[in-house]
């Protein structure tokens, strides 16, 4: 057994960034915070020592539902095969100015 | 259909799924594409990456004691906050690599009991000593710059959270290089005494910053399977031979030499042969005989034991303010 006495963990935040104005927030790593205002300072400090952002988010990471890895082709099946969402798909218009 | 965790799932115990997953990671690997938490690994894979990466993370937070121990004493204003901020990126390096540590599935607080209980290893280097300003300099550009040489090739790591880690981390070393051969440049270009004291540094700190690649390509056994798993992308002598190509024209425009009497430009291999390394001495700072080691994890337990009390604190204040949002909720719904 530990011959430290190691606390039991906080619980574990996504953090996403918005690097500036008009861009999306991006996951940019995860740390452990008693709550969210402490998850919060700790993103800032952690995340953006360097002006990498404007805004901060932080989500518990236990609140994240994912699609299933192993289910990949199954799950995104639907969008395979059609081409014709694509503009590139049609080609008549070649040569035919602003289409 | 199901949903599952962003972070790594228990292992799978079916065959069938562990031969479909045997082959979908094999493919990946194969395609020189990156591995998820959530993707199915192999158990060997996954106890080297969480072996590699905790060490490296615990580098980086024991990492931060040599060089804080002259943020009382640098020799300005300037250096001190340039040195203050250095640390503290180094104190964030820890941490990103413990987030990438857990999406394996360890827990955070399982790693820091590693390292307090003395079970974990970290870069060795850090057991030696930072006796004068001018050593502060020799880290940054001997240690960082061996660091950086390790680490560029990591962001290209196959387990994903690593290389993510890695990209952010090699954004900001490039910095710690650079303030460290500036301290080196202006001892250089001081006094006597000054340059003497910068010649001394990069002599103590030049052996040591070699080994930092690891043991020589023959001794070093889990290397070929870490670079069939894209975790390594070049072996430690040749990460060796390039930071010493690198290193020799920066000394030569410090002023200073470095200690190698064998050191000198092969025009046949187009690379400069260097001497032996001590290699007794590497093994016994690894076995924990080196000038510092006592003292390095004495400091990071009562750091740790120091710390306690404002950990707790936060998790009551946590507590108390989660009651009172749960009784007005309760208080609403009674008035309601
Ligand atoms: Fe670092
Ligand atoms: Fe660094």
């Amino acid at each position: 057994m530990s011959q430290h006495n190691v606390d039991a963990s906080w619980p574990l935040y996504e953090v996403f960034v918005r690097s500036s104005r008009g861009l999306s927030h991006v996951h940019a790593g995860s740390l452990h915070a008693p709550d969210a205002t402490m998850a919060l300072r700790n993103a800032r400090d952690l995340y953006t020592r360097r002006n990498e952002g404007t805004s901060v988010w932080v989500v518990p990471s236990d609140a994240i539902s994912s699609s299933d890895p192993d289910s990949k082709g199954g799950f995104f099946e639907s969008s395979q095969g059609k081409a014709f969402r694509h503009a590139t798909y049609y080609t008549k218009s070649e040569g035919v100015k602003h289409l | 259909m199901s949903t599952t965790s962003i972070h790594s799932d228990a292992p799978v115990a079916d065959l069938d799924e562990q031969r479909a997953g045997q082959e979908r990671f094999d493919q990946i690997i194969a395609e020189d594409s990156r591995i998820e938490p959530s993707d199915w690994m192999p158990e060997g894979y996954r106890k080297t990456l969480v072996r590699q990466m905790s060490q490296h993370a615990h580098s980086e937070i024991i990492g931060m004691q040599p060089e804080a121990n002259w943020i009382t004493r640098a020799p300005s204003l300037k250096r001190k906050m340039i040195l203050m901020a250095k640390v503290q990126d180094e104190a964030g390096h820890g941490l990103y690599l413990y987030s990438a540590t857990e999406t394996l599935g360890v827990p955070r607080e399982e790693l820091v009991r590693q390292l307090l209980d003395g079970e974990a290893k970290y870069s060795s280097i850090f057991n030696y000593p930072a006796m004068t300003w001018a050593d502060v300099g020799a880290i940054g550009w001997l240690v960082d710059g061996a660091a950086i040489q390790n680490q560029v090739p990591l962001c290209r790591a196959s387990f994903a959270p690593y290389g993510r880690a890695m990209v952010r981390i090699c954004k900001e070393e490039s910095f710690h290089q650079r303030q460290g051969w500036e301290i080196l440049y202006e001892l250089s270009h001081g006094t006597p005494e000054q340059k003497a004291m910068a010649q001394d540094a990069v002599n103590r700190f030049y052996g040591p910053a070699l080994q930092m690649f690891g043991p020589p390509d023959d001794d070093s056994p889990n290397s070929q399977q870490s670079m069939a798993w894209n975790i390594k992308r070049f072996s430690n002598d040749e990460l060796r031979q390039r930071f010493v190509d690198m290193i020799v024209p920066q000394a030569e425009a410090l002023g200073l030499t470095l200690p190698d009497p064998d050191l000198k430009w092969n025009e046949e291999r187009g690379h400069y042969d260097f001497g032996e390394l001590d290699w007794d001495e590497f093994m016994s700072v690894i076995k924990g005989k080196g000038p510092c080691n006592v003292q390095r994890m004495q400091h990071r337990r009562a750091a740790h034991e120091n710390g306690a009390w404002v950990r707790e604190a936060a998790a009551a204040y946590a507590e108390k303010q989660a009651r009172r949002q749960q009784d007005a909720a309760d208080t609403h719904l009674i008035g309601a």
